[in-house]
Protein backbone atom coordinates (compact mmCIF):
# COMPACT_ATOMS: atom_id res chain seq x y z
CA UNK A 1 0.00 0.00 0.00
CA UNK A 2 2.84 2.48 1.04
CA UNK A 3 4.59 0.96 -2.28
CA UNK A 4 1.59 2.19 -4.83
CA UNK A 5 1.78 5.49 -2.62
CA UNK A 6 4.96 6.25 -3.17
CA UNK A 7 4.77 5.07 -7.05
CA UNK A 8 1.67 6.50 -7.78
CA UNK A 9 2.97 8.85 -10.46
CA UNK A 10 4.65 6.00 -11.97
CA UNK A 11 1.67 4.24 -12.23
CA UNK A 12 -0.33 6.69 -13.30
CA UNK A 13 2.44 6.98 -16.78
CA UNK A 14 2.12 2.73 -17.22
CA UNK A 15 -1.08 2.45 -19.38
CA UNK A 16 0.82 5.57 -21.38
CA UNK A 17 4.02 3.69 -21.28
CA UNK A 18 3.14 0.70 -22.56
CA UNK A 19 0.45 2.09 -25.33
CA UNK A 20 3.84 3.78 -26.93
CA UNK A 21 5.69 0.96 -26.33
CA UNK A 22 3.64 -1.27 -28.19
CA UNK A 23 1.60 0.36 -30.64
CA UNK A 24 4.66 2.75 -31.47
CA UNK A 25 7.90 1.41 -31.25
CA UNK A 26 6.62 -2.61 -31.55
CA UNK A 27 4.61 -1.61 -34.58
CA UNK A 28 7.50 -0.16 -36.02
CA UNK A 29 9.74 -3.15 -35.21
CA UNK A 30 6.87 -5.11 -36.99
CA UNK A 31 6.85 -2.93 -40.02
CA UNK A 32 10.34 -3.30 -40.11
CA UNK A 33 10.57 -7.15 -39.87
CA UNK A 34 7.43 -7.58 -42.70
CA UNK A 35 9.74 -5.04 -44.85
CA UNK A 36 12.21 -8.13 -44.53
CA UNK A 37 10.19 -10.98 -45.58
CA UNK A 38 8.25 -12.52 -48.65
CA UNK A 39 4.86 -11.26 -47.45
CA UNK A 40 1.94 -10.69 -50.02
CA UNK A 41 -1.57 -10.05 -49.23
CA UNK A 42 -0.68 -12.30 -45.44
CA UNK A 43 2.09 -11.59 -43.28
CA UNK A 44 4.77 -14.00 -43.73
CA UNK A 45 7.75 -14.52 -41.06
CA UNK A 46 10.53 -15.80 -42.45
CA UNK A 47 12.81 -13.01 -43.50
CA UNK A 48 14.05 -13.14 -46.76
CA UNK A 49 16.75 -10.26 -47.08
CA UNK A 50 16.29 -7.03 -48.98
CA UNK A 51 14.54 -8.40 -51.93
CA UNK A 52 11.01 -6.22 -50.50
CA UNK A 53 13.90 -2.56 -51.05
CA UNK A 54 15.41 -4.19 -54.26
CA UNK A 55 11.15 -4.71 -55.59
CA UNK A 56 10.82 -0.52 -54.00
CA UNK A 57 13.69 0.62 -55.83
CA UNK A 58 12.85 -1.16 -59.06
CA UNK A 59 9.35 0.18 -59.70
CA UNK A 60 9.12 2.78 -61.31
CA UNK A 61 5.60 4.00 -60.06
CA UNK A 62 8.47 4.06 -56.47
CA UNK A 63 10.17 6.23 -58.32
CA UNK A 64 7.50 8.87 -59.63
CA UNK A 65 6.38 8.94 -55.95
CA UNK A 66 9.59 10.09 -54.25
CA UNK A 67 10.55 12.20 -57.20
CA UNK A 68 6.90 13.94 -56.66
CA UNK A 69 8.16 13.64 -52.84
CA UNK A 70 10.65 15.88 -53.32
CA UNK A 71 9.62 18.33 -55.68
CA UNK A 72 6.29 18.82 -54.19
CA UNK A 73 7.65 19.40 -51.02
CA UNK A 74 10.67 21.36 -51.80
CA UNK A 75 8.17 23.38 -53.89
CA UNK A 76 5.51 23.63 -50.67
CA UNK A 77 7.79 24.44 -48.10
CA UNK A 78 9.44 27.50 -50.07
CA UNK A 79 6.66 29.12 -51.38
CA UNK A 80 4.75 28.29 -48.14
CA UNK A 81 7.56 30.28 -45.96
CA UNK A 82 7.78 33.05 -48.49
CA UNK A 83 4.44 33.92 -48.32
CA UNK A 84 3.96 33.51 -44.56
CA UNK A 85 6.94 35.72 -44.20
CA UNK A 86 5.77 37.91 -46.70
CA UNK A 87 2.16 38.22 -45.17
CA UNK A 88 3.75 38.65 -41.41
CA UNK A 89 6.04 41.59 -42.53
CA UNK A 90 2.99 42.97 -43.99
CA UNK A 91 1.11 42.68 -41.04
CA UNK A 92 3.27 43.42 -38.63
CA UNK A 93 3.28 47.65 -40.59
CA UNK A 94 0.15 48.76 -37.92
CA UNK A 95 -2.10 47.45 -40.65
CA UNK A 96 -5.93 48.03 -40.00
CA UNK A 97 -8.10 45.50 -39.36
CA UNK A 98 -5.00 43.14 -38.92
CA UNK A 99 -7.31 40.73 -36.80
CA UNK A 100 -9.69 40.12 -39.46
CA UNK A 101 -7.26 39.22 -42.07
CA UNK A 102 -5.35 37.00 -40.18
CA UNK A 103 -8.76 35.33 -39.46
CA UNK A 104 -8.90 34.64 -43.38
CA UNK A 105 -5.44 34.15 -43.89
CA UNK A 106 -5.54 30.98 -41.40
CA UNK A 107 -9.08 29.42 -41.81
CA UNK A 108 -7.83 26.88 -44.32
CA UNK A 109 -5.44 25.44 -41.82
CA UNK A 110 -8.94 24.46 -39.77
CA UNK A 111 -10.34 22.62 -42.88
CA UNK A 112 -9.84 18.83 -43.68
CA UNK A 113 -7.51 18.28 -46.15
CA UNK A 114 -10.36 16.04 -48.21
CA UNK A 115 -12.68 19.05 -48.00
CA UNK A 116 -9.57 21.49 -49.35
CA UNK A 117 -8.73 19.18 -52.24
CA UNK A 118 -12.62 18.49 -52.82
CA UNK A 119 -13.00 22.21 -53.15
CA UNK A 120 -9.87 22.91 -55.00
CA UNK A 121 -10.59 19.75 -57.87
CA UNK A 122 -13.72 21.86 -58.44
CA UNK A 123 -12.16 25.20 -58.80
CA UNK A 124 -9.24 23.52 -61.08
CA UNK A 125 -11.65 21.31 -63.06
CA UNK A 126 -10.67 22.53 -66.99
CA UNK A 127 -14.55 22.40 -67.92
CA UNK A 128 -16.87 24.29 -65.03
CA UNK A 129 -13.31 25.98 -63.24
CA UNK A 130 -11.27 28.77 -63.51
CA UNK A 131 -10.58 28.32 -67.05
CA UNK A 132 -14.11 28.03 -68.45
CA UNK A 133 -14.48 31.78 -66.21
CA UNK A 134 -11.89 32.80 -67.31
CA UNK A 135 -12.93 32.18 -71.23
CA UNK A 136 -15.60 33.56 -69.75
CA UNK A 137 -14.56 36.72 -69.57
CA UNK A 138 -13.39 36.89 -73.18
CA UNK A 139 -10.01 35.15 -72.92
CA UNK A 140 -11.17 32.51 -75.34
CA UNK A 141 -7.70 31.06 -75.05
CA UNK A 142 -7.09 30.69 -72.28
CA UNK A 143 -6.04 27.61 -70.64
CA UNK A 144 -5.61 26.16 -66.96
CA UNK A 145 -5.68 21.77 -67.15
CA UNK A 146 -3.15 21.17 -65.07
CA UNK A 147 -5.53 18.89 -63.19
CA UNK A 148 -5.50 16.86 -66.22
CA UNK A 149 -2.05 16.78 -67.22
CA UNK A 150 0.17 14.12 -66.07
CA UNK A 151 3.18 16.23 -66.03
CA UNK A 152 1.34 19.30 -64.22
CA UNK A 153 -0.99 17.44 -61.85
CA UNK A 154 1.71 17.33 -59.20
CA UNK A 155 1.45 21.22 -59.32
CA UNK A 156 -1.93 21.33 -58.64
CA UNK A 157 -1.29 19.47 -55.25
CA UNK A 158 1.47 22.37 -54.46
CA UNK A 159 -0.93 24.84 -54.95
CA UNK A 160 -3.70 23.69 -52.75
CA UNK A 161 -1.26 22.67 -49.73
CA UNK A 162 0.13 26.17 -49.98
CA UNK A 163 -3.11 27.23 -49.88
CA UNK A 164 -4.03 25.37 -46.60
CA UNK A 165 -0.45 25.82 -44.38
CA UNK A 166 0.77 28.91 -46.10
CA UNK A 167 -1.47 31.38 -43.24
CA UNK A 168 -0.03 29.17 -40.53
CA UNK A 169 3.30 30.23 -41.61
CA UNK A 170 2.41 33.31 -41.47
CA UNK A 171 1.06 32.80 -38.17
CA UNK A 172 4.16 31.62 -37.08
CA UNK A 173 5.90 34.11 -38.24
CA UNK A 174 3.94 37.50 -37.01
CA UNK A 175 4.61 35.93 -33.48
CA UNK A 176 8.26 35.87 -33.71
CA UNK A 177 8.08 39.16 -35.45
CA UNK A 178 6.03 40.45 -32.04
CA UNK A 179 8.89 38.54 -29.72
CA UNK A 180 11.84 40.86 -30.84
CA UNK A 181 12.89 43.09 -28.30
CA UNK A 182 11.25 46.15 -29.40
CA UNK A 183 14.12 48.10 -27.75
CA UNK A 184 16.83 47.29 -30.24
CA UNK A 185 14.20 48.19 -33.01
CA UNK A 186 13.82 51.46 -31.55
CA UNK A 187 17.09 52.56 -31.49
CA UNK A 188 18.03 51.37 -35.22
CA UNK A 189 14.80 53.49 -35.85
CA UNK A 190 16.38 56.56 -33.95
CA UNK A 191 19.49 55.64 -35.95
CA UNK A 192 17.35 56.34 -38.85
CA UNK A 193 18.29 52.80 -40.43
CA UNK A 194 15.66 52.11 -43.31
CA UNK A 195 12.89 49.65 -42.21
CA UNK A 196 13.78 46.56 -45.08
CA UNK A 197 17.37 46.83 -43.78
CA UNK A 198 16.01 46.68 -39.62
CA UNK A 199 14.12 43.87 -41.28
CA UNK A 200 16.94 42.21 -42.95
CA UNK A 201 19.98 43.17 -40.44
CA UNK A 202 18.06 42.64 -37.20
CA UNK A 203 14.49 41.00 -37.39
CA UNK A 204 14.84 38.23 -39.46
CA UNK A 205 18.58 36.83 -38.32
CA UNK A 206 16.87 36.66 -34.42
CA UNK A 207 14.04 34.54 -35.57
CA UNK A 208 16.29 31.52 -37.11
CA UNK A 209 14.14 28.94 -34.29
CA UNK A 210 11.43 30.25 -35.97
CA UNK A 211 12.62 29.42 -39.42
CA UNK A 212 13.02 26.10 -38.01
CA UNK A 213 10.30 24.86 -36.31
CA UNK A 214 8.24 26.37 -39.86
CA UNK A 215 10.98 24.11 -41.77
CA UNK A 216 9.91 21.38 -39.62
CA UNK A 217 5.88 20.95 -39.55
CA UNK A 218 6.11 22.30 -43.63
CA UNK A 219 8.44 18.97 -44.41
CA UNK A 220 6.42 16.56 -41.56
CA UNK A 221 3.22 17.50 -43.70
CA UNK A 222 4.94 16.89 -47.03
CA UNK A 223 5.69 13.66 -45.69
CA UNK A 224 2.80 12.60 -44.68
CA UNK A 225 0.50 14.20 -47.49
CA UNK A 226 -2.11 11.69 -48.60
CA UNK A 227 -5.57 12.75 -47.97
CA UNK A 228 -4.96 15.97 -50.11
CA UNK A 229 -3.79 13.98 -52.93
CA UNK A 230 -6.31 11.00 -52.58
CA UNK A 231 -9.35 14.11 -52.87
CA UNK A 232 -7.62 16.29 -55.70
CA UNK A 233 -6.48 13.86 -58.31
CA UNK A 234 -6.90 10.41 -56.55
CA UNK A 235 -3.14 9.84 -57.61
CA UNK A 236 -3.27 10.58 -61.33
CA UNK A 237 -3.79 11.09 -63.99
CA UNK A 238 -2.49 7.33 -64.05
CA UNK A 239 -0.21 7.42 -60.96
CA UNK A 240 1.40 10.86 -62.30
CA UNK A 241 0.25 12.26 -58.68
CA UNK A 242 1.59 9.06 -56.34
CA UNK A 243 3.31 10.22 -53.28
CA UNK A 244 4.89 7.21 -50.77
CA UNK A 245 2.39 7.70 -48.77
CA UNK A 246 -0.36 7.08 -51.70
CA UNK A 247 1.82 4.11 -52.99
CA UNK A 248 2.15 2.94 -49.51
CA UNK A 249 -1.87 2.85 -49.02
CA UNK A 250 -2.34 0.88 -52.51
CA UNK A 251 0.10 -1.57 -51.79
CA UNK A 252 -1.66 -2.13 -48.37
CA UNK A 253 -4.84 -1.78 -49.46
CA UNK A 254 -5.58 -2.30 -52.89
CA UNK A 255 -2.65 -4.23 -54.28
CA UNK A 256 -2.41 -6.74 -51.27
CA UNK A 257 1.17 -6.11 -51.21
CA UNK A 258 2.26 -6.33 -47.31
CA UNK A 259 5.62 -6.66 -48.49
CA UNK A 260 5.95 -3.29 -50.58
CA UNK A 261 3.61 -1.57 -47.94
CA UNK A 262 5.77 -2.43 -45.06
CA UNK A 263 9.30 -1.11 -47.06
CA UNK A 264 7.68 1.88 -48.21
CA UNK A 265 6.26 3.17 -44.95
CA UNK A 266 9.96 2.28 -43.68
CA UNK A 267 11.59 4.54 -46.25
CA UNK A 268 9.14 7.20 -45.16
CA UNK A 269 9.88 7.04 -41.57
CA UNK A 270 13.37 6.93 -42.32
CA UNK A 271 12.97 10.26 -44.51
CA UNK A 272 10.88 11.57 -41.54
CA UNK A 273 13.27 11.02 -38.75
CA UNK A 274 16.35 12.06 -40.90
CA UNK A 275 14.89 15.80 -40.21
CA UNK A 276 12.92 15.16 -36.99
CA UNK A 277 15.74 13.51 -35.15
CA UNK A 278 18.54 16.03 -34.70
CA UNK A 279 15.65 18.80 -34.74
CA UNK A 280 14.19 16.94 -31.75
CA UNK A 281 17.45 16.29 -30.23
CA UNK A 282 18.44 19.94 -30.28
CA UNK A 283 15.29 20.62 -28.75
CA UNK A 284 15.47 18.49 -25.66
CA UNK A 285 19.02 18.59 -24.82
CA UNK A 286 19.38 20.10 -21.57
CA UNK A 287 20.55 23.58 -22.01
CA UNK A 288 23.10 25.19 -20.18
CA UNK A 289 21.02 27.87 -18.22
CA UNK A 290 18.98 25.37 -17.07
CA UNK B 1 4.97 61.47 -48.81
CA UNK B 2 3.20 60.64 -52.08
CA UNK B 3 5.42 58.09 -52.00
CA UNK B 4 4.71 57.07 -48.62
CA UNK B 5 1.27 57.05 -49.08
CA UNK B 6 1.55 54.52 -52.49
CA UNK B 7 3.40 52.28 -50.71
CA UNK B 8 0.55 52.12 -48.05
CA UNK B 9 -1.89 51.82 -50.79
CA UNK B 10 0.10 48.84 -52.27
CA UNK B 11 0.74 46.95 -48.83
CA UNK B 12 -3.27 47.32 -48.74
CA UNK B 13 -3.91 45.83 -52.01
CA UNK B 14 -1.19 43.04 -51.69
CA UNK B 15 -3.21 41.44 -48.48
CA UNK B 16 -6.36 42.33 -49.45
CA UNK B 17 -5.69 40.22 -52.93
CA UNK B 18 -4.41 37.60 -50.68
CA UNK B 19 -7.37 37.87 -48.54
CA UNK B 20 -9.34 37.03 -51.83
CA UNK B 21 -7.26 34.23 -52.77
CA UNK B 22 -7.68 32.43 -49.17
CA UNK B 23 -11.41 33.37 -49.39
CA UNK B 24 -12.14 31.97 -52.95
CA UNK B 25 -12.33 28.22 -52.27
CA UNK B 26 -14.61 28.76 -49.79
CA UNK B 27 -17.29 31.70 -51.80
CA UNK B 28 -17.07 28.93 -54.55
CA UNK B 29 -18.01 26.20 -52.45
CA UNK B 30 -20.68 28.39 -51.00
CA UNK B 31 -21.68 29.53 -54.24
CA UNK B 32 -22.10 26.81 -56.09
CA UNK B 33 -23.82 24.69 -53.36
CA UNK B 34 -26.75 27.08 -53.78
CA UNK B 35 -27.37 26.85 -57.57
CA UNK B 36 -28.94 24.46 -59.75
CA UNK B 37 -27.06 21.99 -61.90
CA UNK B 38 -28.66 23.42 -65.00
CA UNK B 39 -27.11 26.81 -63.69
CA UNK B 40 -23.81 25.98 -62.67
CA UNK B 41 -23.19 24.79 -66.26
CA UNK B 42 -24.11 27.85 -67.88
CA UNK B 43 -23.20 30.21 -65.27
CA UNK B 44 -19.74 31.08 -64.05
CA UNK B 45 -17.27 29.75 -61.29
CA UNK B 46 -17.40 33.20 -59.43
CA UNK B 47 -20.84 34.24 -60.59
CA UNK B 48 -23.31 34.59 -57.31
CA UNK B 49 -26.21 32.34 -57.94
CA UNK B 50 -29.12 33.78 -59.62
CA UNK B 51 -32.44 31.18 -58.34
CA UNK B 52 -30.75 30.42 -54.60
CA UNK B 53 -31.81 26.41 -53.71
CA UNK B 54 -30.97 24.71 -50.63
CA UNK B 55 -32.22 21.25 -52.84
CA UNK B 56 -28.25 20.68 -52.62
CA UNK B 57 -28.13 20.80 -49.22
CA UNK B 58 -31.05 18.32 -48.50
CA UNK B 59 -29.71 15.77 -51.00
CA UNK B 60 -25.80 15.83 -49.58
CA UNK B 61 -27.47 15.37 -45.87
CA UNK B 62 -30.09 12.61 -46.34
CA UNK B 63 -29.88 11.21 -50.14
CA UNK B 64 -26.83 11.48 -51.65
CA UNK B 65 -25.16 8.06 -52.21
CA UNK B 66 -21.32 6.97 -50.74
CA UNK B 67 -20.53 4.17 -52.78
CA UNK B 68 -24.18 2.20 -52.30
CA UNK B 69 -25.45 4.09 -49.55
CA UNK B 70 -27.52 6.28 -50.33
CA UNK B 71 -28.40 8.55 -46.85
CA UNK B 72 -26.18 11.58 -47.72
CA UNK B 73 -23.70 12.71 -44.54
CA UNK B 74 -25.99 12.07 -42.39
CA UNK B 75 -25.30 8.97 -40.44
CA UNK B 76 -21.30 9.41 -41.35
CA UNK B 77 -21.51 12.54 -39.80
CA UNK B 78 -23.13 10.81 -36.42
CA UNK B 79 -20.52 8.19 -36.41
CA UNK B 80 -17.47 10.98 -36.70
CA UNK B 81 -19.58 12.50 -33.39
CA UNK B 82 -19.74 9.51 -32.03
CA UNK B 83 -15.64 8.43 -32.67
CA UNK B 84 -14.72 12.31 -32.16
CA UNK B 85 -16.36 13.72 -28.54
CA UNK B 86 -15.14 10.14 -26.70
CA UNK B 87 -11.67 10.14 -28.25
CA UNK B 88 -11.24 14.06 -27.66
CA UNK B 89 -12.28 13.46 -23.67
CA UNK B 90 -10.19 10.37 -23.68
CA UNK B 91 -7.05 11.35 -24.79
CA UNK B 92 -7.66 14.98 -22.90
CA UNK B 93 -8.15 13.47 -19.71
CA UNK B 94 -4.73 11.17 -19.98
CA UNK B 95 -2.65 13.71 -21.09
CA UNK B 96 -3.41 15.94 -18.33
CA UNK B 97 -2.22 13.45 -15.89
CA UNK B 98 0.89 12.55 -17.77
CA UNK B 99 1.54 16.21 -18.34
CA UNK B 100 1.14 16.56 -14.54
CA UNK B 101 3.42 13.59 -13.67
CA UNK B 102 5.97 14.84 -16.16
CA UNK B 103 6.05 18.26 -14.90
CA UNK B 104 5.50 17.98 -11.52
CA UNK B 105 6.26 14.33 -10.42
CA UNK B 106 9.42 13.97 -11.91
CA UNK B 107 11.24 10.64 -11.39
CA UNK B 108 14.75 8.75 -12.62
CA UNK B 109 13.96 8.29 -16.93
CA UNK B 110 11.15 10.72 -16.82
CA UNK B 111 13.01 13.02 -19.76
CA UNK B 112 13.82 9.52 -21.64
CA UNK B 113 9.97 8.39 -21.23
CA UNK B 114 8.93 12.20 -22.01
CA UNK B 115 10.50 12.19 -25.40
CA UNK B 116 9.79 8.47 -26.23
CA UNK B 117 5.75 9.58 -26.23
CA UNK B 118 6.67 12.72 -27.87
CA UNK B 119 8.36 10.92 -30.69
CA UNK B 120 5.18 9.24 -31.32
CA UNK B 121 3.96 12.31 -32.88
CA UNK B 122 6.81 12.07 -35.62
CA UNK B 123 6.00 9.11 -36.60
CA UNK B 124 4.55 8.86 -40.17
CA UNK B 125 1.30 7.12 -39.96
CA UNK B 126 2.22 4.84 -42.48
CA UNK B 127 4.25 2.56 -40.86
CA UNK B 128 1.82 1.76 -37.99
CA UNK B 129 -1.05 1.15 -40.10
CA UNK B 130 -0.65 -2.54 -41.13
CA UNK B 131 0.00 -3.80 -37.50
CA UNK B 132 -3.16 -2.11 -36.70
CA UNK B 133 -4.92 -3.43 -39.29
CA UNK B 134 -3.82 -6.67 -37.77
CA UNK B 135 -4.13 -5.41 -33.61
CA UNK B 136 -8.01 -3.97 -34.58
CA UNK B 137 -8.83 -7.79 -35.71
CA UNK B 138 -6.91 -9.77 -32.97
CA UNK B 139 -9.15 -7.25 -30.60
CA UNK B 140 -12.66 -7.61 -32.30
CA UNK B 141 -12.66 -3.81 -32.88
CA UNK B 142 -11.82 -3.93 -36.94
CA UNK B 143 -14.43 -1.75 -38.57
CA UNK B 144 -15.75 -0.64 -35.85
CA UNK B 145 -16.53 2.89 -34.00
CA UNK B 146 -14.68 1.91 -30.55
CA UNK B 147 -11.87 0.94 -32.77
CA UNK B 148 -11.43 4.49 -34.04
CA UNK B 149 -11.85 6.04 -30.80
CA UNK B 150 -9.07 3.75 -29.68
CA UNK B 151 -6.61 4.33 -32.60
CA UNK B 152 -7.48 8.24 -31.81
CA UNK B 153 -6.71 7.98 -28.07
CA UNK B 154 -3.41 5.94 -28.86
CA UNK B 155 -2.11 8.16 -31.77
CA UNK B 156 -3.27 11.42 -30.03
CA UNK B 157 -1.49 11.03 -26.38
CA UNK B 158 1.95 12.13 -27.45
CA UNK B 159 -0.05 16.12 -28.49
CA UNK B 160 -2.16 16.26 -25.53
CA UNK B 161 0.45 15.21 -22.51
CA UNK B 162 2.84 17.69 -24.34
CA UNK B 163 0.22 20.54 -24.20
CA UNK B 164 -0.14 19.86 -20.29
CA UNK B 165 3.73 19.23 -19.50
CA UNK B 166 4.17 22.81 -21.13
CA UNK B 167 1.72 24.23 -19.55
CA UNK B 168 2.14 22.52 -15.53
CA UNK B 169 5.86 22.73 -16.47
CA UNK B 170 5.49 26.92 -15.24
CA UNK B 171 3.75 26.42 -12.08
CA UNK B 172 6.48 26.69 -9.30
CA UNK B 173 7.44 23.06 -7.63
CA UNK B 174 6.65 24.84 -4.14
CA UNK B 175 2.92 24.47 -4.50
CA UNK B 176 3.36 21.15 -4.73
CA UNK B 177 6.27 20.84 -2.09
CA UNK B 178 4.03 23.07 0.36
CA UNK B 179 0.77 20.74 -0.26
CA UNK B 180 2.46 17.52 0.67
CA UNK B 181 3.97 18.80 3.78
CA UNK B 182 -0.14 19.16 4.07
CA UNK B 183 -1.00 15.76 3.65
CA UNK B 184 -2.32 16.13 0.60
CA UNK B 185 -1.88 12.72 -2.12
CA UNK B 186 -0.90 12.83 -5.88
CA UNK B 187 -4.88 12.71 -6.95
CA UNK B 188 -5.79 15.31 -4.04
CA UNK B 189 -3.29 18.10 -5.47
CA UNK B 190 -4.02 17.28 -9.35
CA UNK B 191 -7.63 17.76 -8.43
CA UNK B 192 -7.96 21.24 -6.11
CA UNK B 193 -4.75 22.93 -6.88
CA UNK B 194 -3.93 22.22 -10.94
CA UNK B 195 -7.77 21.14 -12.91
CA UNK B 196 -9.07 24.24 -11.54
CA UNK B 197 -6.20 26.35 -13.24
CA UNK B 198 -6.52 24.24 -16.07
CA UNK B 199 -9.29 25.34 -18.15
CA UNK B 200 -7.63 27.67 -20.63
CA UNK B 201 -4.84 24.47 -21.93
CA UNK B 202 -8.07 22.28 -21.31
CA UNK B 203 -9.37 23.65 -24.26
CA UNK B 204 -6.37 23.98 -26.32
CA UNK B 205 -6.02 20.18 -26.15
CA UNK B 206 -10.03 19.75 -26.66
CA UNK B 207 -9.76 21.85 -29.29
CA UNK B 208 -6.36 20.48 -31.45
CA UNK B 209 -7.46 17.20 -30.95
CA UNK B 210 -11.03 18.26 -32.26
CA UNK B 211 -9.59 19.45 -35.38
CA UNK B 212 -7.27 15.94 -35.64
CA UNK B 213 -9.86 13.77 -35.13
CA UNK B 214 -13.01 15.04 -36.94
CA UNK B 215 -10.14 15.72 -40.13
CA UNK B 216 -8.57 12.56 -40.18
CA UNK B 217 -9.20 10.16 -43.17
CA UNK B 218 -6.09 8.15 -43.18
CA UNK B 219 -7.09 6.30 -40.05
CA UNK B 220 -10.73 6.32 -40.74
CA UNK B 221 -10.19 5.00 -44.74
CA UNK B 222 -8.21 2.08 -43.37
CA UNK B 223 -10.31 0.99 -40.20
CA UNK B 224 -13.57 1.62 -40.93
CA UNK B 225 -16.64 -0.70 -41.92
CA UNK B 226 -19.22 -0.04 -43.90
CA UNK B 227 -21.29 1.38 -41.11
CA UNK B 228 -18.83 3.44 -39.26
CA UNK B 229 -16.88 5.45 -41.82
CA UNK B 230 -16.24 8.97 -40.75
CA UNK B 231 -17.89 11.70 -42.57
CA UNK B 232 -14.00 12.59 -44.39
CA UNK B 233 -13.89 9.44 -45.89
CA UNK B 234 -17.69 9.22 -46.62
CA UNK B 235 -17.82 12.89 -48.74
CA UNK B 236 -14.79 11.52 -50.45
CA UNK B 237 -17.02 8.55 -51.55
CA UNK B 238 -19.57 10.78 -52.61
CA UNK B 239 -17.50 13.10 -54.37
CA UNK B 240 -15.86 10.11 -56.56
CA UNK B 241 -19.02 8.23 -56.52
CA UNK B 242 -19.55 7.33 -60.92
CA UNK B 243 -23.08 6.59 -60.75
CA UNK B 244 -25.49 9.24 -62.48
CA UNK B 245 -24.92 12.70 -63.57
CA UNK B 246 -22.21 14.55 -61.52
CA UNK B 247 -23.90 16.37 -58.84
CA UNK B 248 -21.31 19.18 -58.19
CA UNK B 249 -23.74 21.55 -56.75
CA UNK B 250 -24.54 18.47 -53.99
CA UNK B 251 -20.52 17.48 -53.43
CA UNK B 252 -20.02 21.11 -52.85
CA UNK B 253 -22.63 20.90 -49.71
CA UNK B 254 -21.23 17.84 -48.77
CA UNK B 255 -17.83 19.57 -48.25
CA UNK B 256 -19.22 22.42 -46.29
CA UNK B 257 -21.36 20.50 -44.20
CA UNK B 258 -17.87 18.11 -43.40
CA UNK B 259 -16.22 21.26 -42.94
CA UNK B 260 -18.49 23.24 -40.28
CA UNK B 261 -17.95 21.93 -36.99
CA UNK B 262 -14.06 22.41 -36.79
CA UNK B 263 -15.19 26.19 -39.08
CA UNK B 264 -17.05 26.52 -36.10
CA UNK B 265 -14.66 25.95 -33.61
CA UNK B 266 -11.81 28.24 -35.38
CA UNK B 267 -14.30 30.83 -35.54
CA UNK B 268 -15.46 30.92 -32.01
CA UNK B 269 -12.32 29.84 -30.33
CA UNK B 270 -9.63 30.80 -32.85
CA UNK B 271 -7.15 31.95 -30.56
CA UNK B 272 -7.09 28.62 -28.91
CA UNK B 273 -6.88 26.79 -32.41
CA UNK B 274 -3.64 29.14 -32.83
CA UNK B 275 -2.15 28.31 -29.48
CA UNK B 276 -2.67 24.53 -30.44
CA UNK B 277 -0.49 24.95 -33.69
CA UNK B 278 1.83 26.62 -32.63
CA UNK B 279 2.43 24.85 -29.23
CA UNK B 280 2.22 21.41 -31.76
CA UNK B 281 4.97 22.53 -33.09
CA UNK B 282 7.40 24.66 -31.48
CA UNK B 283 8.62 22.41 -28.25
CA UNK B 284 9.69 24.12 -24.93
Amino acid sequence: MEWLERNVPKVVLAPSFVAILVFVYGFIAWTAWISFTRSRLMPRYELDGVTQYERLFAAPRWDVAMNNLFLFGGLFIVISMVIGLMLAIFLDQKIRAEGVLRTIYLYPMALSLIVTGTAWKWILNPGLGIQEAVRGWGFENFTFDWLIQPDMAIYTVVLAAVWQASGFVMALFLAGLRSVDSEIIRAAQVDGIPTHRIYSAIIIPTMAPIFLSAFIVLAHLAIKAFDLVIALTGGGPGYATDLPATYMYAMAFSRGDLGQAASSAMIMMMVIFAIVVPYLYSELRPRRDQ
Amino acid sequence: MTSKTLLRWGLYGILILFALFYLMPLFVMLTTSLKSLEEIRTGSLLALPRDITFAPWAEAWSTACAGTQCEGLRPFFWNSVLMAVPAVMISTVIGALNGYVFAQWKFRGANLLFAAILFGCFIPFQVVLLPMAQMLGLMGLAGTIPGLIFVHVIYGLGFTTLFFRNYYVTIPQELVRAAKVDGAGFFRIFWSIFLPISLPIITVSVIWQFTQIWNDFLFGVSFSGAGSQPVTVALNNIVNSTTGVKAYNVDMAAAIIAALPTLLVYVVAGKYFIRGLTAGSVKG
